[in-house]
């Protein structure tokens, strides 16, 4: 994926069209690979080249079939007689809130994003969604209020908005379940123990006069120190 | 290599000796091969070593020294943009700077060169560390670090690293990231390369994307200004040779804007995509050293520039995801590095630094497995990592390392995977104090595009630390210096002493800096009339 300038070139060619122009681009190469192998120079939609920024959607359509689909650029192999481009960006009506202030983030969802509630269960986006998500199911969850399923549900969106393009209720499962997992996380977990207990020990200078030891080392005496630091095992 | 597996199982690789560590390193270890390095001759790093290709982009020219022959250096252009705080980068240490500055009051600016969000920080797969555990302890983390860097790190940073690692953490289970707990409500841990014990944080293996998505959000949620697509291009200064702003460039429109800043933060990353040393990459498409091509020509001193991180376990098949991390917590969770003979070589435990030098003599000296697109690597095996610990752990802590590969029908759970080291990450960077400022004044520089912290070589999830640590720092003492802070004269003055010192070298290269992206669209030969 990184390596395209030094990439020897392949025998083998396939035809591609690339936003409706004939290309021959070599076999075994990304979408994003043949836009650049064919001469475009990109900066819209690329992001990480890994699967996980979602900057890269594209829609495409394989030989003889009819079937339109999505996918990522830079996830998605050419094929002998695919079709494909790019899909330019569009932002879908994001709500702004100030998530700590909300008094019941629930009931908050539906002033946020009435259009939640307007599901009609066809099931495009879960057919689209390159992370295979059950993203219809995390918007019912998000209705219901159960956020902290939507949050197991939807830990790997990437907000590549592919589910957006598809939704014929035009909303945006992706910022839907933005919002519910942060609410989640805010309103409906505590912060453990462990952590503040943590916090307030380094706060109180627990560590004081073990800094303060370390810092009067010389350099091969803080080496040796660090060493030898023992095993957790050895520690009370 | 399936073969073998059993008997493997029983193997445990010693960690190395010392003298036997370093051995290795200096054969090995890609920041030894001196052919690849050139002395600076310009700037304030003159005289200092770093990779041929850093070099050449920090003595390279700007893109404003042209019209500065035909404009005076001296006069001051005229600003677009007036801001208290302008911070040019949109990853962690970014979104994190713009948070913690305008909570502070401040007048925010931040200006991207893709869109808020992407970059090296999304893609972090492994996890943060924070000593939260009842058995770790901040000295732990510290004695750890220290030891993983070589004991180079600067200690003052690090000291603030692991002592504000917990808060870290707070802060960012109050915005709302969800951290994998267990049934008590704990924080899940795991270990990773150099970690004496279980310190790692995870959101799965979607660390990076989860702190992403969450920190831009809430940079929206806050109403904080940000222009996508214009990345700086030039810093400006005024008469003291302080920083007083930036000139951006509109990738729409190709206008240059000028902002001028009291306090100017930069958090523009790594340089992965420098393709050093002909390095894959791992790092986003973005990552190209720009921050220190700026800061630099501005007067800003560098440090450990001569050190890159080359990651143990790039994948190296099939051919498109090549450069792509596979993730460190795998090797953590079990899975076992393995020659083309079947046999394991090195511990899987030591740090990067060592595990990589060992993949790469695998490789040299004719262990390795070639691959189809002209690569060699060596086995990752990663369906022992069920063996140990039971099937389905596989599926359940490394959903996305699953979904990527099985793209090309190769299922982990099933089958080992081929890795070579990937360029991965900047060890050095700007210098920078506990507060991010950098040695010029009203520059501060904050996460990867910062060096000195983690020494020589970084530890898995001290990045994710530092970005969020040092991020916030740099915010919240940005927007303080911006109190008091005069507005100052937006010129090119550096540019032309910077120029001149050119001049002087006889540095005749006609390349500017940064580079912005990687060139990868393939140069078709003109025919010739
Ligand atoms: C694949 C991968 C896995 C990783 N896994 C882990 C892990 O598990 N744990 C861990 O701790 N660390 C990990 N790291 C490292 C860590 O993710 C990064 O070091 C860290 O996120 C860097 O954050 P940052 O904000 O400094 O830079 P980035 O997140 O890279 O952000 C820099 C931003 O600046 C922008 N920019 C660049 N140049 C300019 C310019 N000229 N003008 C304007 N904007 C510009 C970039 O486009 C980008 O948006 C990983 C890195 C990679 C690549
Ligand atoms: S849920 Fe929607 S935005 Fe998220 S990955 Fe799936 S298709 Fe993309
Ligand atoms: S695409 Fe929209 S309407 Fe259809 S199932 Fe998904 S969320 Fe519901
Ligand atoms: S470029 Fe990031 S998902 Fe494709």
């Amino acid at each position: 994926m990184s390596q395209t300038t030094t990439e020897k070139p392949t025998t083998s060619l396939v035809s591609v069209e690339i936003m409706g122009k004939p290309q021959r681009v070599p076999h075994g190469i990304t979408v994003l690979q043949a836009m650049w192998y064919s001469g475009h120079e990109l900066i819209r939609g690329v992001g990480c080249l890994g699967g996980t920024c979602g900057a890269c959607g594209i829609v495409y359509r394989t030989k003889d079939n009819f079937e339109l689909r999505n996918g990522l650029g830079c996830q998605t192999l050419v094929q002998d007689g695919m079709s494909f481009s790019m899909i330019p960006h569009f932002a879908p009506a994001r709500a702004s809130y100030q998530m700590a202030e909300l008094a019941d983030p629930k009931e908050a969802l539906f002033e946020l994003y009435p259009e939640a509630a307007r599901c009609v269960n066809c099931n495009a986006c879960n057919r689209v969604c390159p992370q295979g998500i059950d993203v219809r199911g995390s918007v019912w969850c998000a209705v219901f209020g159960n956020f902290d399923q939507v949050a197991e549900l939807t830990m790997s969106c990437n907000s590549c908005g592919l589910c957006v393009v598809r939704c014929p209720a035009d909303m945006a499962p992706n910022l839907i379940a933005l919002y519910a997992r942060r609410a989640h996380g805010v309103h409906e977990l505590k912060p453990p123990k462990r952590v503040t207990d943590r916090i307030a020990e380094i706060n109180a200078g627990s560590y004081g006069t073990e800094w303060t030891k370390l810092q009067k080392m010389g350099d091969q005496e803080l080496a040796k120190y660090c060493t030898d630091y023992p095993k957790p095992s050895a520690v009370k | 290599m399936e073969a073998k597996r059993a008997g493997r199982l029983a193997q445990t690789p010693a960690l190395l000796a010392d003298d036997a560590r370093k051995a290795l390193l200096s054969t090995h270890h890609p920041d030894y091969r001196a052919d690849a390095y050139r002395t600076l001759k310009i700037g304030p790093n003159a005289g200092d070593r770093t990779v041929k290709e850093l070099a050449e982009l920090l003595e390279a020219g700007s893109a404003l020294s042209e019209p500065l022959n035909a404009r005076h250096a001296d006069t001051p252009l005229t600003p677009h943009e007036k801001v208290d705080v302008l911070i040019i980068g949109g990853g962690g240490a970014g979104a994190a700077a713009a948070l913690e500055a305008k909570a502070a009051g401040a007048n925010v600016l931040l200006a991207t060169k893709l869109r808020l969000g992407d970059a090296n920080t999304v893609m972090a797969e492994g996890g943060m560390q924070a000593a939260v555990n009842p058995d770790d302890s901040p000295i732990r983390h510290f004695a750890d670090t220290l030891k993983g860097g070589h004991f180079k790190n600067d200690r003052t940073l690090l000291k603030i690293l692991v002592e504000e690692g917990p808060s870290a953490v707070l802060w960012l289970m109050k915005l709302g990231v969800l951290f994998d707990r267990d049934e008590e409500g704990n924080l899940k841990l795991r270990s990773g390369g150099g970690t004496s014990t279980a310190r790692l944080l995870a959101c799965r293996d979607y660390t990076g994307l989860e702190l992403m998505r969450v920190l831009k959000d809430e940079v929206l949620n806050q109403k904080i200004r940000t222009l996508e697509f214009s990345p700086a291009i030039e810093l400006l200064s005024g008469p003291d040779g302080a920083c007083t702003g930036a000139v951006l460039k509109d990738f729409d429109s190709d206008r240059r804007i000028v902002v001028q800043a009291k306090i100017v933060i930069l958090a523009t990353g790594g340089s992965g995509r420098l393709h050093i040393q002909r390095f894959p990459t791992s790092n986003h498409f973005g990552a190209t050293g720009d921050g220190l091509a700026l800061a630099y020509r501005l007067g800003a001193k560098l440090l450990y520039i001569d050190t890159f991180q080359y990651h143990p376990t790039g994948s190296v098949y099939p051919e498109p995801m090549s450069g792509l991390l596979v993730t460190e917590a795998l090797r953590s969770a079990g899975a076992q590095l393995v020659n083309a003979p079947g046999d394991r070589f090195v511990s899987e435990l030591e740090t990067r630094d060592v595990v990589a030098s060992a993949v790469i003599r695998e490789c040299q000296e004719g262990r390795g497995v070639a691959t189809p697109g002209g690569r060699t690597g060596v086995w990752l095996d990663i369906p022992v990592v069920d063996e140990l610990h039971g099937e389905g752990t596989i599926e359940k802590r490394f959903p996305n390392m699953m979904r990527l590969f099985s793209r090309y029908g190769i299922d982990i759970r099933k089958e080992p995977v081929l890795v070579y080291p990937t360029l991965h990450y900047q060890n050095g960077g700007v210098q920078v104090d506990p507060q991010g400022q950098a040695t010029v004044k009203n520059l501060l520089v904050a996460g990867e595009a910062s060096g000195g912290l983690h020494g020589r070589n970084r530890l898995m999830g001290n990045s994710l630390l530092d970005i969020i640590v040092f991020g916030r720092r740099a915010g919240q003492h940005a927007a303080t210096m911006a109190m008091s802070v005069e507005w100052g004269a937006t010129t090119l003055g550096h540019l032309k002493a910077f120029e001149a010192a050119r001049a002087n070298a006889g540095i005749t290269s006609d390349l500017i800096s940064p580079m912005l992206f990687p060139d990868y669209v393939r140069k078709v030969e003109k025919a010739t009339a």
